[in-house]
């Protein structure tokens, strides 16, 4: 193992063991009378959940593993962490690990978050000294001030899980494993997780991550490893594989083949939607990602209020504004700016772009600014999901940020569906109403 | 099973946690709450004193008067002793949670359960002592008592751990456990003095360490004076191939725990 190595992992492979369970006690009553406990627990099946996986990751770079569900994910996350063992093939891990696999596993219903966080933090290696002196910034981290000293089963699910990642990521790990973990709790909390992780990475710690959230490791990861099946498909750059695994999901294995062989120049359908497509995605088939050719690349998208600062909780009937910081290397003749909202469960809610609405593409070169502005948000309360994209007239994409970006609408008015239009209500003859007591929309513009 | 003795050491700020949570947590809830821990033995020790005392009143010799005392010396043994077997048994399974997504040494499980019933037995025994002082029975022999409660810890944390993994893997051990725990009850001198049983069967009991361990406690506290130590030693013998026994098994199944909890 190389001096700068975090993790080194060779041919690793991991067969799960099955036993037939109606068997189970003819087996003990056989295995006591014949003396032979040990050698009748044997499996009756196997199931190989890795098949000779290699890799190794760098200290102080961030390491991501995608797949679909089965892939061998969360066996090679256990591997690593050092709950089961590889069945063979050899794995060195160094540095001590924290293992954000189950946030709070270990956490007693019955006593209070205080001891909780003690005995916990001692589960994870610290000593009770090191539990004492971190204490105050857990609890700070969880936000749980108020409620630490009420027993845990009391807790709503949300605070068991910010207080189960505060312990986690107060532990100080060399090596930090993730699983899948960041949807706890509110926005706030999961940014607030992210910056952590980001300042783990400042720190020069090792982090690897599973994830589903493909924006998220192609963001985050320096080195992506994407997993079939329980065998390697490809591993390296974030954006290669990440863009592979994409193609591969939406067109599956041909579209996978097509493209090794370089016959797929325009990526299939879905991952290339047309231009008018932008707002259009079957509900179900709406996945987060990012893809395109970065002739012209999207730098930097942010929400923002009418004050022109970041926000992503809003009320309705705020303005709120779309800034894309995006770049042309070369000289761009054929460029289109597109926007489209989507619920959290894929139904489009709007979707336009500078070509539909009939501006004319002349050139774009170097940096630049593109401001989509909302007059008033028209939405019912929920969480939407945001795609961007800087694409050609004819749909392919240079640079296209799928659901990448999300706000919220929060409102007191708990009405229903999508969109919600101005209006008013009014009554005439023998139909009495009393009107709603005045009820303001949260003030926001003093959150963050 | 040094590398189990040393993980255990290694733990031990853990173990110790995990203890005083389980204390902690045992009765919270409950209006009466640590109070329990002394009532509990007492209550049980109401049940057969009443049985034993009144109902199915036997000849006994004059050796284990008052019937209660001597009863109580046995009882509060074996209570720690079968109260942790029992809650080892369950202990892997309902700490699944860590074994499976914490890295997290299993072996910790059913040894916190032991302990925490010692933890138990050592409050009871206030009690028991101020009845013996009460009665005049407690004498110096009483200061030996560290001896059978050490190797009654070794024993039971051999079974202990051999009983929590085997039933990750066999669930049926946690049905048939109670009635194995019970039989061993009637078969180890708790209720009845073991020089009032027939020299035939005297042979059978003996093959039983709790039998010795039992009788050292009921020496030692009740009778102030204690013999058996052949049968104490034997007893030692059995407790550490069992906690070897135990610690080979778990080791064995260690890597099957996770997949199978």
């Amino acid at each position: 193992m190389s001096a700068d190595s975090s993790v080194v992992a060779r041919e690793l492979r991991k067969v799960y063991r099955r036993f037939v369970h109606k068997n189970q006690f003819k087996t003990l009553k056989s295995a006591i009378v014949s003396g032979s406990l040990l050698t009748d627990l044997t499996p009756d099946e196997t199931f190989t959940a890795l098949d000779g996986v290699s890799f190794e990751v760098k200290k102080g770079t961030t390491f991501g593993v995608i797949g679909e569900n089965g892939s061998g994910k969360s066996t090679l996350l256990k591997l690593l962490a050092g709950i089961t063992k590889p069945t063979s093939g050899s794995l060195e891990v160094r540095g001590r690990i924290s293992a954000l696999i189950e946030l709070g596993a270990g956490f007693h219903p019955e006593i209070s978050g205080r001891e909780n966080v003690a005995i916990n933090g001692i589960m994870l290696g610290l000593t009770r000294q090191e539990v004492a002196e971190r204490f105050d910034a857990i609890v700070d981290f969880a936000e749980l001030k108020p409620f630490i000293d009420a027993p845990v089963k009391t807790y709503s699910s949300g605070m068991y899980m910010r207080l189960g990642f505060a312990v986690a990521i107060h532990v100080d790990p060399e090596v930090l494993l993730i699983d899948e973990v960041l949807a706890v709790g509110d926005e706030a909390f999961t940014r607030k997780c992210l910056d952590k992780i980001g300042e783990f990475r400042r720190h020069g710690k090792t982090i690897v991550i599973v994830s589903h959230s493909l924006g998220l490791v192609e963001r985050m990861c320096d080195d992506v490893l994407w997993l079939r099946r329980g065998k390697t498909v490809e591993r390296g750059d974030p954006k290669r594989v990440v863009d592979a695994y994409l193609i591969y999901v939406a067109g599956g294995e041909d579209a996978l083949l097509a493209r090794e062989h370089g016959q797929g120049a325009s990526a299939p359908e879905p991952a290339a939607p047309a231009p008018e497509a932008e707002g259009q995605a079957e509900p179900g088939a709406y996945q987060e990602g990012r893809w395109g050719g970065r002739e012209v690349e999207l730098l930097e998208v942010s929400l923002r209020d009418a004050a022109d600062r970041e926000r992503h909780v809003y009320v309705p009937g705020e303005a709120m504004t779309i800034v894309m910081k995006v770049r042309a290397q070369k000289t761009v003749e054929d460029f289109v700016f597109g926007v489209g909202f989507f619920t959290a469960d894929g139904v489009s809610v709007y979707g336009t772009n500078t070509h539909i609405e009939d501006f004319t593409a002349k050139s774009l070169l170097g940096e630049a600014e593109v401001r989509f502005r909302i007059e008033q948000l028209s939405l019912v309360e929920g969480s939407y999901l945001v795609d961007v994209a800087a694409h050609r007239k004819d749909g392919t994409p240079y640079d296209y940020h799928r659901g990448l970006y999300s706000f919220r609408v929060k409102s007191r008015v708990k009405d229903v569906g999508v969109h919600r239009p101005a209006h008013t209500w009014s009554f005439s003859g023998g139909a009495l109403l009393r009107p709603p007591v005045p009820r303001p929309e949260l003030d926001l513009t003093e959150e963050s | 099973m040094l590398t189990q003795l040393r993980t255990l050491l290694r733990y031990r700020m853990l173990i110790h946690s995990l203890v005083a949570r389980d204390l902690k947590a045992r009765y919270r809830g409950s209006v009466l709450g640590f109070l329990w821990s002394f009532i509990n033995p007492l209550l049980m020790l109401l049940i057969y004193g009443l049985v034993f005392g009144y109902v199915l009143v036997v000849p006994r010799s004059p050796t284990v008067e008052p019937y209660f005392l001597f009863l109580f010396c046995g009882i509060l043994p074996w209570t720690w002793f079968q109260a942790s077997i029992a809650e080892s048994a369950g202990s892997l399974i309902a700490g699944g949670n860590l074994i499976k997504k914490v890295l997290f040494p299993a072996e910790v499980l059913p040894v916190v359960n032991v302990l925490a019933n010692l933890a138990q037995f050592g409050l009871g025994l206030p009690i028991l002592l101020a009845f013996l002082v009460y009665e005049r029975k407690l004498g110096w022999s009483a200061l030996m008592l560290p001896l059978p409660v050490l190797v009654q810890l070794v024993f039971t944390i051999g079974l202990a751990l051999l009983v929590a993994a085997l039933t990750v893997h066999f669930r049926d051990i946690q049905s048939i456990l109670a009635h194995l725990l019970h039989l061993w009850f009637f078969a180890t001198p708790v209720i009845y003095a073991y020089v009032e049983v027939k020299p035939s069967l005297r042979a059978i009991l003996k093959l039983n360490p709790m039998t010795h361990l039992v009788i050292a406690y009921q020496q030692m506290l009740f009778d102030d004076r204690f013999t058996d130590w052949r049968g104490l030693m034997g007893a030692a013998a059995a407790a550490v191939v069992l906690f070897g026994l135990g610690a080979a098994l778990f080791d064995r199944l260690r890597d099957t725990l996770a997949e199978e909890v």
